[in-house]
């Protein structure tokens, strides 16, 4: 079998190692990764570094594809010598193999632009999963970044770190961002949008300076201005990767000479990828790459026949809420062409054709890109726009994507990542029997890349496929376009604190009873209580601090830690039902004491009288901890589950939750509190507590998963607050733990929870810490009202005889 | 029929987005603040007679606190599923320096009792439509 050598792991080099294990004859493969990580999916690493995602998830082929396909991967070996006589490869680790067919796949590098005093701790580059890694190991919430570069990667390493709480300034030497892919008002729409994420943007500046000793404290810029940082990253473009090129004595220029068969001027050496240059062109972007594997792997083979002619340049930018797409030629200045636009600052959408000889030449989008695919088979197939000349900027019936795939011609491409057409897909249904997204990824690779197609592959499927269930895009409600995990992802990193905002920008601007309780909690988690709170936007329970009753009266329940209380208390719950003439005392399930029959009027005085805290029964909030009496009088308990149910109760009180949060600890496996069916449960054993979640005895009755079984009682707390911490930021509003933790799997629940990193497990614990220090007991509202009115009933001002 | 404007409240006293109940005679009225306008209906939602004042304010409706019916406050009619085929009485609002002043008819005389016979001929009798479920009203402790 003849030896092929692959240098380069990334997803270039292993995309057409793909398509040449499709091809026969077959060949011994070796693949050399200079990194330590298997072939991962590069373009996602902003949402890594955005913590949205973890390494795993962007892994493109395991180890396992490698053993399945008996390649020979060897991993932290830089090639740094090619033979092209004798035909070998020299690694820095000594070793010197053989081949009979080389791929160079060897990428790009950062180009790092001349700035004085540049290497200095806290500079960094974000090219690589390494780089990612050192940034997420220094940045943290307030740190002041700046990131030289406002192209594709700046904008989205700048996104990344905004969401880690930086405060981001992205410095751009053009006028514009992302001059390459935008026009001058396309850019500005997209500062705007920057902008509103909380990120700076300085335009027209060239950075000349790392300023600091030895430790970056600022950048200066041509001219003699300065910002400060405590953190810099370059991304100022990348340059092709060409060294082995020039060593192997290929024909290199910016990248190594291919011509359309994809072959170097050495007949057995192969370039494919960021590094090669084809037609004048040094390609980017992962599309091309993908068209030139295909064609490569078919001259490798010995299948010599396709040709590869050029990429039509297309760039998404891909951050969540910020829609960017650019193809073809952006300027204005092409002889002969012609520019049709359309604006709403409002809602921020730019969209801009340049038409030349009736066809398209180029596509800006800003704001909305939904119509992206359909401009970019205009571009590939250079289609006669003669007969749509009315219908260019308005999309076609986008409400029913059904309707839009069947327009699709099969040529047209579906997935611009991979380079999958419709006719690909279908075929795929068809002749592999492909009827989940899960399948069609595995079979044919669309949207395993950036994503943004998987509406479409969805769409597909729905149509072709009789039995496809839909994987319904849950929206809270008809006022907000968003699931909620959207929502979360956007408005995290934004300045948006009130839910009008919100509104007005992302939906309806009006909101309902539905989405303005849901939004008004995500606010609050998301900032940790530092939101602007606006009550109208609250249930009635959240404007009074006691849960409506049927007939308009409301019912008041104060907080009893643990089920715990004294004869003091429970002489003035005494005294206030009776002052207030309380319809009915009535003892709760959960260990506590429910006043009924209570008038709004009367609510302050009440809380007042009684001098005990809100037991926030009326609320999606932290409940109760049911305990029982432990080891204090119990013959059989084995842990203090009374004091741990309290200090329980203690840390996390005050703390809204998506729905209300019950919990029990019980201090010996009898389980007489029943914190197995609690939301978090504490259970005592022998020398140890299980803490476990997920339990339900209401609607639903559900015994609880276990998260962890720990030693000390302190242990114990702690994971359940990374848990509770961790169900407060993933779940949708109005959803149990119960649901949540089956929707998520109690196996990813811990690996992020309590088998988290311990940067992970910090961040959520700090995270709580935050909220809960700015936390209060809703009933002090008493002597601070938010309004005059907020309790009472108004009387007119003028006399009204009845 | 005689009307009369009476001066009901401060507008401040309304806060944004929200309602307040007041006593007028006999009768609650449920007063809001919709930003650039305030609009009155009677503060007894058709379904159970929740307080409609204590609702949650979608444009120019308001939800029921206790079982999420929706009811506009322009014209008083119902907007959601169950809530269609009811309304609620509506009052004309003004504002002026700084209050908040309501239309009422005339509810000294008998024209009360005719207005009250109006609106039973105006709305379709509620039936038992059963609540939504899943609302968040639901809290116990």
């Amino acid at each position: 079998m003849k030896k092929l050598v692959v240098v380069g792991n990334g997803m270039a080099g292993v995309a057409c190692v793909e398509q040449i294990l499709r091809h026969c004859p077959k060949f011994d493969i070796t693949i050399f990764g200079d990194e330590t990580h298997v072939n991962y999916n590069r373009i996602l690493l902003s949402s890594v570094l955005a913590g949205e995602k973890s390494d795993d998830d962007i892994v493109l082929n395991g180890l396992d594809w490698y053993q399945r396909n008996n390649i020979d991967l060897r991993l932290g070996v830089r090639i740094v010598g090619v033979d092209s006589q004798a035909k070998t490869v020299a690694g820095d680790d000594g070793s010197v193999t053989s081949f009979d067919k080389l791929l160079l796949a060897t990428g790009s590098v950062p180009l790092i632009p001349s700035i004085d005093e540049v290497k200095k701790d806290g500079v960094f580059v974000f090219r690589n999963l390494d780089d990612t890694r050192a940034l997420l190991k220094r940045c943290r919430p307030g740190l002041k970044a700046v990131v030289i570069g406002g192209g594709l990667l700046g904008l989205e390493a700048a996104r990344g770190l905004r969401v880690q709480g930086c405060d981001i300034t992205v410095v751009h030497l053009m006028e514009w961002l992302m001059e390459r892919q935008l026009d001058a008002t396309g850019g500005s729409y997209l500062a705007a949008k920057m902008n509103q994420m909380g990120i700076t943007v300085l335009l027209g500046l060239s950075t000349t300076a790392i300023l600091g000793n030895g430790k970056v404290e600022g950048v200066q810029f041509k001219g003699g201005g300065s910002i400060p940082a405590d953190l810099v990253v370059i991304a100022a473009g990348i340059r092709p990767n060409v060294g082995l090129g020039h060593e192997a004595g290929l024909e290199v220029k910016r990248g190594i000479v291919v011509n359309d068969y994809m072959e170097t001027s050495h007949p057995d050496i192969f370039a494919v990828g960021e590094c090669v240059q084809h037609n004048g062109i040094c390609y980017g972007l992962v599309a091309p790459l993908i068209e030139q594997g295909k064609v490569l792997a078919a001259t490798i083979t010995g299948n010599k026949g396709p040709k590869y002619e050029g990429s039509v340049q297309a760039a998404k930018l891909k951050i969540m809420g910020v829609d960017v797409f650019s193809a073809g030629e952006i300027g204005d200045k092409l002889d002969g062409s012609e520019v049709i636009r359309y604006e709403d600052p409002a809602l921020g959408i730019y969209r801009k054709l340049t038409l030349k000889d009736g066809k398209l030449a180029g596509v800006i989008l800003v704001g909305d890109t939904a119509d992206s695919h359909r401009y970019m088979d205009w571009l590939r197939t250079q289609k006669d726009l003669g007969r749509l000349r009315r219908q260019l900027l308005s999309p076609g019936p986008a409400e029913d994507a059904g309707m839009d795939v069947a327009q699709m011609a099969d040529s047209e491409t579906v997935c611009g990542c991979m380079g999958v057409t419709k006719g690909a897909i279908i075929q795929a249904i068809h002749e592999k029997g492909v009827n989940t997204v899960a399948q069609l990824k595995e079979c044919t690779r669309a949207s395993t890349s950036c994503g943004s197609c998987s509406g479409l592959c969805q769409s597909l499927l729905k149509a072709v496929v009789p039995e496809f269930e839909e994987e319904v895009k849950k929206t809270i409600c008809k006022c907000i376009p968003f699931s909620e995990d959207q929502l979360r992802d956007i408005l995290h990193g934004q300045q948006l604190k009130s839910v009008q905002e919100v509104l007005a920008i992302y939906g309806n601007g009006i909101g309902c009873e539905i989405c303005k309780p849901a939004l008004s909690y995500m606010l609050d988690m998301l900032w940790c209580g530092d939101h602007d709170e606006d009550r109208s936007a609250r249930f009635i329970n959240d404007r009074v601090h006691a849960n409506i009753q049927k007939d308009g009266t409301f019912s008041v329940v104060p907080r009893i830690r643990g089920g715990v209380t004294s004869p003091d208390e429970l002489r003035r719950i005494a005294d206030v039902a009776d002052k207030y003439r309380v319809r009915m005392v009535k003892i709760t399930g959960s260990q506590r004491i429910d006043l009924l029959g209570v008038k709004k009027s009367d609510l302050p005085k009440i809380w007042a009288d009684l001098g005990m805290p809100s037991g926030q029964a009326y609320t999606k909030g932290v409940r109760m901890v049911k305990t029982c009496v432990g080891t204090d009088f119990c013959r059989f308990g084995v842990q203090d589950s009374t004091s741990a149910g309290i200090e329980l109760e203690r840390r996390f009180e005050n703390l809204f939750t998506p729905h209300k949060v019950k919990m029990g600890a019980v201090g010996c496996p009898r389980n007489c509190a029943e914190a197995t069916v609690k939301d978090i449960g504490l259970v005592g054993q022998e020398g140890s507590w299980q803490v476990v979640v997920g339990g339900a005895a209401g609607k639903k009755v559900r015994k609880a998963d276990l998260l962890v079984t720990v030693e000390t009682t302190e242990q114990a707390l702690e994971a359940a607050a990374l848990f509770f911490q961790y169900y407060r930021e993933g779940a949708n509003y109005l959803e149990r733990t119960y649901d949540f933790v089956e929707r998520v799997g109690i196996e990813k629940v811990r690996k992020e929870t309590v088998y988290a990193s311990e940067a992970a497990k910090q961040g959520l614990l700090d995270r709580l810490r935050k909220s809960k220090e700015r936390s209060s007991d809703a009933w002090l509202e008493r002597d601070t009202l938010r309004n005059p009115t907020q309790f009472v009933q108004i009387q007119p001002l003028d006399e009204v005889f009845a | 029929m005689n009307t009369t404007w009476v001066r009901i409240a401060f507008c401040r006293d309304i806060p944004l987005r929200e309602g307040r109940a007041v006593k007028v005679g006999n009768r609650e009225i449920a007063v809001f603040n919709l930003g650039d306008r305030f609009l009155a209906v009677e503060n007894r939602c058709p379904h159970k007679g929740g307080p409609l004042a204590d609702g949650i304010v979608a444009g120019a409706s308001v939800v029921c606190p206790l079982h999420a019916w929706k009811m506009s406050l322009e014209t008083g009619r119902g907007v959601n599923g169950p809530s269609a085929s009811s309304c609620v009485e509506t009052f004309r609002t003004r504002a002026e320096g700084g209050i908040v002043l309501l239309e009422l008819r005339d509810i000294r005389g008998q024209s009360q009792a005719a207005s009250g016979g109006e609106l039973a001929a105006m709305c379709l009798q509620p039936n038992d439509v059963p609540a939504i479920t899943d609302y968040p009203s639901t809290a116990e402790a």
